[in-house]
């Protein structure tokens, strides 16, 4: 293709997303959206089955017997999610398999917050309620990007999570509401998920690298930072209901800004995770490989033996 | 061996009177397996009656670098459409 | 018809609900873990099946036990000798071939049972029955897939899966052992008489092994106990997990 062609198509690609239409797998896309778009679609489908880990931590612990179904129910859902994510990854001319690859050499990411240990059954309430709301917030927005095949996937992802906070939330309910060991232990857990949640919505924006860009692909609708108010003013008043106290001491109304003003987050903690330091990242990335190592001869049969039925059915043929 | 499962696209009746629809996905090492795995993976919530699978690679797809000739020439055929035509006001439905 | 006295009537009960309680316990454990993650969920969903009928069965016979029983206080307030689950379900999942060899020689006992329950005098036990045998065939279906797939896949596969087969062979006559509980429950026309079942079973099982290429074990030593309550070591610590909260804060809500 000449230069001049491909000036022309990339004008016609980012007006076509300014009108709002969608880009499909086999329409001429810049290479440079390809790639970003690898890049953020597996780093979800990654949160999602890492996300498993810290979860799954507790199914055979539940307490109840409610419990226990609910949390094996939400645990799924994730795998689906990470199954709809990276099928829409791969309509991009990537296979799971190199994504696979990716994360478990290490060189992908995924987000920071399921490298911390889940210590309690609050940790359960708190992930649903605090992390799972958070993932609302940066999700929501996604069921209009511009990749069709992201979009459809997220509004799937989005229908299906709508039980995921309610569950943790109605877990810290409990806790909230029951005996003197049960609220601290929910109040511990707000403790540790606080600010790792904050974090979830990335760099403040004078930090950020890929905000302009994504912004005009739809891939993101609002910065950071605006999202990251948006969690605070949304959750702070769920805490007080449960008479839990945010750990931020900075925490205020702000009635001029009609928001919350809260504290600083700690960024150095948050590249430190996002580096590799955090409390369970090798853990996580090991029982990753160690599931994926260990199921390759399953594959592997299932593989040899599609291949005999269908050289069964050809001579039958013949 | 080390040889990755194929992949299927999945297409679900949600209910009877209702076409299939494209839902998306999955893995399997044949089609039998496809059909369980979709069905595993998306009639969770009740969302199916009715499941196809086709191993992606058998689908043929129109190139959108060709929708010029394929499509555009459609547009222009008003007269394949109701509006085209005028009955008097009189007539109120037809 | 004769008289079954309700403790006969709760003690049947468990001896069906907790090998779908321990059995669902055990593959809850894999969440996370599978072959892909399309296995992954065909999995889960087959836990939450198990788990979903135990809770139908204890809640009813939290019930029938009246006073402060829930379906919280049977599932996790027992002691070991106190479940009456099968040897067969508590084996660990040693690895992917175990864990569907496990599945497979229950499904096709499970697939009976609940069958022939339907037809209970107790309608309580014939509707979670009937609801039960529609998520059972599919359960067989999907192991009796699996086992002729590493059966008939690769060399390992089928080494590894006949090695399985092998090693839990031993744990399969018990499920055809009555004690004096499920007696007096097919005598008051409540329960199955499971013994009856055993040629069914050993033709389904030879009919899906021989497509698998696999050779049905010569073991004629059992092991039984479960139904006693006489459990493997596993059971101890599957249930230290299980119980964990329960007995870390009694008496709580959650």
């Amino acid at each position: 293709m000449k230069t001049e062609n491909l000036k022309d198509r990339a004008i016609l690609f980012e007006q076509k997303i300014a009108r709002d239409e969608k880009i499909e797998p086999k329409d001429w896309m810049p290479e440079k959206y390809r790639k970003t778009h690898i890049r953020q679609i597996s780093q979800h489908a990654h949160s999602e089955i890492v996300g498993m880990l810290p979860e799954g931590n507790w199914i055979t612990r539940a307490p109840s017997m409610r419990r226990k179904v609910a949390l094996l129910a939400k645990v799924q859902d994730e795998a689906g999610h990470g199954l709809y994510l990276y099928s829409a990854c791969e309509t991009l001319g990537v296979t799971r398999e190199e994504l696979y690859a990716q994360l478990h050499e290490g060189t992908a990411k995924y987000s920071s917050i399921f490298n911390y240990p889940t210590l309690t059954w609050a940790d359960i309430g708190a992930i649903g309620w605090l992390v799972d709301g958070a993932a609302i917030i940066n999700q929501v927005p996604l069921c209009t990007t511009s990749y069709g095949p992201y979009a459809r996937a997220m509004v799937r992802v989005c229908k299906e999570e709508s039980f995921h906070q309610r569950q943790g939330y109605e877990i810290m309910t409990i806790l909230a509401n029951g005996t003197k060991v049960q609220k601290e232990m929910a109040q511990d857990a707000l403790n540790r998920w606080w600010w790792p949640s904050l974090m979830m919505f990335g760099p403040t924006d004078a930090e950020s690298v890929h905000t302009a860009q994504s912004m005009q692909w739809k891939l993101k609708r609002k910065t950071n930072d605006a999202l990251r108010q948006q969690f605070v003013d949304q959750t702070v008043p769920q805490a007080d209901i449960l008479d839990l106290q945010i750990p931020d001491p900075a925490l205020k109304w702000n009635p001029e800004r009609k928001q919350y003003d809260f504290g600083p987050i700690d960024w150095e903690e948050f590249w430190q995770v996002v580096k590799g330091h955090g409390p369970c990242n090798q853990e996580r990335i090991t029982a990753r490989v160690k599931a994926w190592e260990e199921g390759e001869w399953v594959r592997d049969a299932a593989v040899a033996y599609a291949d005999k039925q269908s050289d069964a059915t050809l001579q039958k043929a013949i | 061996m080390k040889q990755d499962w194929p992949l299927w696209e999945v297409f679900i009746r949600s209910k009877n009177g209702l076409e299939h629809r494209h839902f998306g996905s999955v893995r399997a090492a044949d089609a039998a397996m496809a059909l369980d795995n979709a069905r595993d993976v998306y009639t969770r919530r009740n969302e199916g009656v009715s499941i196809w699978v086709v191993a992606s690679k058998d689908i043929t797809a129109s190139n959108p670098a060709n929708n010029g000739e394929l499509f555009e020439p459609a547009k222009d055929k008003v007269y394949r459409h109701p509006t085209f035509y005028k009955v008097p006001d009189e007539v109120k439905h037809m | 018809m004769e008289k079954m006295n309700t403790e006969n009537h709760i003690q049947y009960i468990y001896g069906i609900a907790d090998n779908s309680l321990i059995l669902g316990q055990r593959l809850s454990q894999l969440c996370g873990h599978g072959p892909t993650l399309e296995t992954d969920i065909a999995c889960t969903n087959i836990a939450l099946d198990l788990l979903g009928q135990t809770r139908n069965y204890y809640q009813y016979a939290a019930q029938c036990m009246g006073e402060s029983a829930t379906e919280d206080t049977i599932a996790f307030l027992r002691t070991e000798r106190q479940y009456r689950n099968v040897l067969l379900v508590e084996q660990p999942n040693t690895h992917f071939g175990y864990v569907m060899a496990r599945q497979f020689l229950f499904d096709v006992y499970h697939l009976l049972v609940v069958t022939q329950l339907q037809e209970s005098t107790d309608s309580m036990l014939a509707a979670i029955a009937q609801k039960s045998v529609k998520e059972v065939q599919y359960h067989q279906r999907f192991s009796a897939a699996w086992i002729k797939r590493l059966g008939d896949g690769t060399a390992q596969s089928h080494q590894k899966i006949q090695e399985a087969i092998n090693d839990l062979w031993k744990f399969t006559d018990e499920l055809f052992y009555q004690n004096e509980h499920d007696i007096a429950a097919i005598h008051a026309g409540v329960g199955v008489d499971v013994s009856t079942l055993k040629e069914s079973y050993m033709t389904t099982v030879t009919e899906v092994l021989t497509e698998a290429t696999l050779t049905i074990p010569a073991e004629t030593w059992f092991r039984k106990g479960g139904k006693e309550g006489i459990h493997s070591e596993h059971m101890g610590y599957l249930l230290a997990e299980m119980q964990y909260m329960q007995r870390t804060y009694p008496d709580m809500k959650w």
